[in-house]
């Protein structure tokens, strides 16, 4: 009997990322730029988070045309964004036949409270988290991939640093905790307690965790994958710098060759211009996106 | 006995714990360096198109150069793409070591990726296959042997040294292909200590 949308199915096409740059892009030609730079995946939205930042207004899914020519233009997979709690953007897009629906808050929540119920698609979802509570909150609601959320937009990877460090020491307290302190976890990290003893049975994470928001330089790329992510999120660093193919290419080498700092170097140098970061600090607390 | 695993990018942790069950010494090659004092290698599942571009200099025409002198190579889903002849609407191949055509994702988008139980001559008649965005195989060439068909297209195969496999044994705890494609190594290992 063939079984479609199993857990496994859509948590594995996630392995099969696995120590590669997924790139935004809005159009079917920066698509094709992400795909011959070696991106493992496109993430097809309406406009980049640096553009969302800067431009206001409500940020919503990708206009379906647009999703349409980018599934037609490549062949790696294709993902794209749908709004926090936006089942049936969710839909549209599962309709569309992409291959991953990101619930993110890039763009704007379409629900205060309330995740979508991953569990009722047969495609899979990847979710934003800043720390273990949020990551197995999400996977309990039936994401089969998790994303750190950085702060997208800014060209600043503090961030991404800050929450794929807070993640990490949080799983190893999960890791090395005695039995009986695991509920108490539980109830101080706001995790699921399910979810914790999955880490425990798998010795980390039980889905893939890349890292997002920020990253703009293939030093950044680099130096998440030392952290022990699994891959790449790149937002606007590539299509809001000076040259997007040479910088897509180096950011996806540095992040293949992330502990060889020749490689690294090498293919650093003359990259042009980087996009304009913004200091966190400079952030109004209503805008800072992570926090949705 | 050592199996290298190509570690470019994608599915390399879960080969690599199949093979450290079965008590073989697994490791990475992302160089040409590293394929030296090997016995066999893996071609892991993840995005063909960023492996390829990725394998610096000259590391896949050595696996096709070691591929011709018999050396044991198993290719899963990303894997068998990268060993065919020939890849549908693409005019270049990559290492050519299996004489098959391969259509990419050709069980379609990730909505159609699915799980099946598969009769696989030779090990199993009762594999559970994952197949995700899959290739099958569309073109047999002489001396290949299908291994394994689902709904009449071929998605495992052999050729000699060279077995490949459009779905995914390493995302599920049985082990029975990874212990048939050991076997292959030893019978290679065998025929070299003869020679």
């Amino acid at each position: 009997m063939v079984e479609k949308g199993t857990y496994r199915v859509k948590s594995g096409l996630a392995e099969m990322l696995k120590g590669g740059v997924i790139m935004d892009v809005t159009t079917a030609d920066q698509a094709i730029i992400a795909e011959r730079a070696g991106a493992v995946a496109v993430m097809s939205l309406e406009r980049v988070p640096a553009d969302i930042r800067a431009q206001g207004g409500v940020a919503r899914m990708a206009d379906p045309a647009r999703v349409k020519e980018i599934l037609a233009a490549v062949s790696i997979p294709v993902m794209a964004k749908a709004r926090i709690g936006h089942f049936v953007e969710a839909q549209v897009l599962e309709a569309l036949e992409v291959d991953y629906i990101d619930e993110s808050e890039v763009l704007t929540p379409a629900d205060p409270q309330y995740h979508i119920d991953k569990w009722a698609f047969t495609v899979p979802f990847v979710c934003g988290a800043r720390n273990l509570g949020e990551a197995c909150r999400r996977i309990a609601e039936g994401a089969a991939m998790i994303r750190t959320k950085g702060e997208p937009g800014t060209g600043n990877v503090v961030e991404a640093v800050r929450h794929m460090r807070l993640m990490n020491k949080q799983i190893r307290l999960v890791l090395s905790a005695p039995p009986g302190e695991l509920m108490s976890i539980a109830k101080e990290t706001g995790a699921p307690y399910q979810v914790l003893l999955a880490i425990r049975e798998k010795g980390r994470l039980p889905v893939v965790n890349f890292a997002a928001g920020g990253i703009a330089t293939p030093s950044d790329a680099a130096m998440m994958m030392q952290l022990g992510c699994d891959g790449i999120f790149v937002g606007s660093g590539v299509f809001k710098s000076g040259d997007p193919e040479k910088r897509a290419w180096a950011i996806v080498e540095a992040t293949t060759h992330y502990k060889e700092s020749e490689i690294v170097a090498s293919v650093s140098e003359g990259l042009g211009e980087a996009m304009v970061g913004i200091s966190i600090d400079e952030i109004p607390p209503h805008e800072m996106m992570q926090v949705r | 006995m050592r199996i290298g695993v190509l570690a470019v990018q994608g599915a390399v942790r879960e080969h690599l714990s199949i093979l450290s069950q079965l008590g073989i010494d697994g490791r990475r090659v992302k160089k040409a360096e590293q394929l030296s004092g090997l016995s066999g290698l893996i071609l892991p599942g993840g995005e063909s198109t960023a492996i390829s571009l990725l394998s610096r200099g000259c590391l896949l025409t050595k696996v096709g150069e070691l591929a011709k002198k018999g050396f044991p190579i198993f290719g899963t889903c990303a894997g068998m793409i990268l060993l065919a002849d020939e890849i549908e609407g693409q005019e270049d191949a990559y290492v050519r070591a299996i004489d098959i055509a391969v259509a990419r994702n050709a069980s379609g988008r990730q909505v159609d990726s699915f799980e099946v139980m598969l009769c696989i001559k030779g090990v199993a008649d009762d594999f559970q296959g994952v197949f995700i965005r899959a290739p099958y195989i569309t073109r047999i060439g002489n001396g290949v042997t299908v291994l394994a068909r689902h709904e009449g297209a071929a998605v495992m195969a052999r050729q000699g040294n060279v077995l490949v496999a459009s779905f995914h044994p390493e995302l599920t705890c049985d082990m029975r292909i990874h212990r048939y494609f050991v076997e292959m190594v030893r019978e290679h290992e065998k025929e070299e200590a003869i020679l």
